[in-house]
């Protein structure tokens, strides 16, 4: 990572309503209690990257904001709407909110096209023409626009992590949570994804993204947050998280991955 | 700079032009060699199938053809008893296959139930072509059963009415196995969705079903049907006897491809349901587009499978006295004339069997080709 990068213009809007709230969040998967009190604010046009060790909840902390999981303490608002087990503020949630995953999650029996598709045009009931022509964009946007009538098993890991992305934005969501969106990557294929994400960035997109690519959070990031079982243990910019780490916790962590790159 | 001399030295070196195999690996001759006559032992043993096979199939077409008897006069089976089993009494078919197809429908009626099995024939065509996959066949899939109810029942139309106690043979295997495997079907999709749901009630219901059904033969399901079913129904009321046996082919098939479907689901990846609710889609949309149609790709072989197994348990009826294919080949010898001439009546019955069953193993193995096909790059 020894490129010059451009800082990408913080689009945050701290003024208007948070985007995201989580306030005293705790779950525990059986006695394992994996998140304790974490507390975070994400504003509109914000972009938070979150990073920690194996195993510390940062996981379960996106997949808490999209209820993938749920929470069984604190209160969690997304967008201005409580999360609860509420049926119809979690469709209207979910229309929000995109997710990547680490492992692309493409559907394998669908084209390219069809799986950028499939939700506009059952979730937001967008006619299909119009379904197409939006994909087809974000597929140019992704820079895979002639891939559309192969299936996922066809393309590289990288191309499919950038339809996995372009399948998320389809749905036009207000707020992306990615999870570890290169970590089952070859080294190669890293760059292309983040320069999508940079690109998203760009387009003021309220981000929350677990990664351990320092390039990437010093870049992009208004915030880092670090977490270490199950709690958050700093928050701050990316020169004071990764220049001036106040715990011992996160000076270990850090030792560790610029060891591993 | 290494780049450099790499690129210079590869150019220097002509390209190697493709050669054929050795004449040794290919053709006919290599392919008998590595196959068959590796080694001695190899040999002996292809040399002893080749003659046995020789041997049966001459056999065969000395029994089934050269010295076969083909018709007789009026049930004067002498000619085929004089044989003494040296050739097979084919007239017992001309005679009686009209009986062993439909069984004791009406002789001059006989073309209804052929029409249905032809309607049968074309239903089933028709729906192993995908581009007929559309809403509409399930419409097609109305009209032809209720076109073949008709057809069967008649008593409208100007065709005289024949109780259903008188059909029989090919159309009755054909009707047991289509509504049964028709129905079974989307009862057993939802029976294994239902063991996976999040309701325990649900849940559980749908576990004791499978579990019952799974505990007990069929035979007995169909006992039950036949003689329990009856003692709780109020009095007068009766219900026709084959619908009670159908009734119990769907229950006792959906409890076991719900466990086919079953296994389809429990092998996608967790993923590919954490994908679809992170879109949005609901419940239903994530069944029907993601999960369903990658699960049940996945579980083709087994699925036809058991479809193949329950077309023909559908000849157990014959112990509650519904009149299958079967039932209908076994009655057609029980005339003095014609007894002793069981190999016959099988072969041709087991023949027909064999047609529909290997029609839908071929089908389903072009299936899975085509299906899978975006598995393969
Ligand atoms: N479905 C589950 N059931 C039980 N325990 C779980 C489950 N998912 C996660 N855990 C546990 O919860 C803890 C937090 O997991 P989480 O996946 O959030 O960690 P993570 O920070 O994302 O780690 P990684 O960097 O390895 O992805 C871990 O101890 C993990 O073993
Ligand atoms: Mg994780």
């Amino acid at each position: 990572m020894s490129e010059t990068l451009e800082y990408v213009a913080s689009a945050a809007r701290p003024d208007a309503p948070p985007a995201i709230l989580l306030d005293k969040v705790n779950k525990w998967f059986g006695a394992m209690h994996v998140l304790r009190d974490v507390s975070l604010n994400v504003a509109v046009g914000e972009r938070v990257v979150v990073c920690g060790p194996s195993g510390s909840g940062k996981s379960t902390t996106i997949r808490c904001i999209n209820r993938l999981e749920t929470h069984q303490e604190g209160r969690i608002v997304v967008d201005g709407i409580e999360l609860s087990d509420d049926i119809r503020a979690l469709d209207a949630i979910r229309r929000e909110v995109g997710m990547v995953f680490q492992s692309f999650n493409l559907f394998p029996h669908l084209t390219i096209l069809e799986n950028c598709t499939l939700a506009p045009i059952w979730v937001r009931r967008m006619p299909k023409r119009e379904a197409e022509e939006l994909a087809m964009e974000y597929l140019t946007r992704v820079r895979i626009p002639e891939q559309a009538k192969k299936y996922p098993g066809q393309l590289s890991g990288g191309q499919q992590q950038r339809v996995a992305i372009a399948r998320a934005l389809c749905m036009k969501p207000k707020i992306m949570l990615f999870d570890e969106p290169t970590s089952a990557l070859d080294p190669e294929m890293i760059k292309e994804v983040l320069d999508t994400m940079v690109g998203l960035a760009e387009t003021g997109m309220t981000m929350i993204c677990v990664t351990h690519e320092m390039g990437f959070a010093r870049q992009v990031a208004d915030r880092v947050v670090f977490m270490d079982r199950g709690e958050i243990v700093e928050m701050g910019t990316p020169a004071q998280v990764f220049e001036n780490p106040q715990t011992d916790r996160l000076k270990l962590f850090l030792s560790q991955i610029l060891r591993g790159h | 700079m290494s780049d450099v001399t790499l690129e210079t030295a590869a150019a220097k070196v002509p390209e190697a032009a493709p050669r054929s195999p050795p004449a040794s690996q290919i053709g006919l001759l290599a392919w008998l060699r590595t196959n068959l006559f590796s080694s001695w032992l190899n040999s002996a043993v292809t040399l002893l199938i080749a003659y046995l096979v020789v041997r049966w199939t001459i056999g065969f077409v000395e029994w089934g053809i050269v010295n076969a008897v083909w018709s007789v006069p009026d049930n004067q089976t002498q000619a085929c008893r004089d044989l003494k089993g040296i050739g097979a009494c084919w007239a017992v078919i001309t005679e009686k296959h009209r009986f062993i197809l439909f069984g004791t429908y009406p002789y001059e009626e006989h073309w209804r139930p052929a029409l249905c099995v032809l309607l049968f024939v074309g239903l089933y065509t028709v729906s192993a072509m995908r581009r007929f996959w559309r809403k509409e066949l399930a419409l097609v899939w109305v009209a032809t059963l209720t076109a073949i109810g008709v057809l069967m029942w008649g008593g409208i139309l100007g065709l005289p009415y024949v109780p259903q106690e008188r059909w029989g043979g090919l159309v009755i295997t054909l009707i047991l196995a289509t509504f049964g495997l028709a129905l079974a079907f989307p009862l057993a999709v939802l029976v294994a969705l239902g063991r996976r749901s999040r309701l325990p009630a649900i849940k559980a219901l749908c576990v004791l079903y499978v579990e019952l059904i799974r505990g007990v033969p069929l035979i007995s399901l169909l006992f039950m049907a036949s003689v329990m079913f009856p003692l709780f129904l109020p009095e007068g009321m009766n219900i026709d006897k084959l619908l009670r046996a159908q009734i119990a082919i769907i229950l006792f098939a959906g409890a076991y491809l719900a466990e086919v479907v079953r296994g389809g689901l429990q092998a996608l990846p967790k993923g590919q349901y954490e994908a679809a609710e992170a879109l949005g889609l609901s419940y239903w949309q994530k069944t029907g587009f993601i999960i369903l149609p990658q699960a049940l790709r996945l579980v083709i072989p087994p699925l036809v499978n058991t479809f193949i197994g329950f077309f023909k348990d559908t000849s157990l009826v014959l112990i509650i006295g519904i009149f299958d294919l079967l039932t209908a080949g076994k009655t057609a010898i029980i005339e003095p004339a014609w007894q002793g001439f069981g190999v016959e009546v099988y072969l041709t019955v087991g023949a027909i069997y064999f047609v529909f069953c290997f029609a839908m193993s071929k089908y389903s193995q072009s299936l899975e080709a085509e299906l899978n096909r975006h598995r393969n790059r």
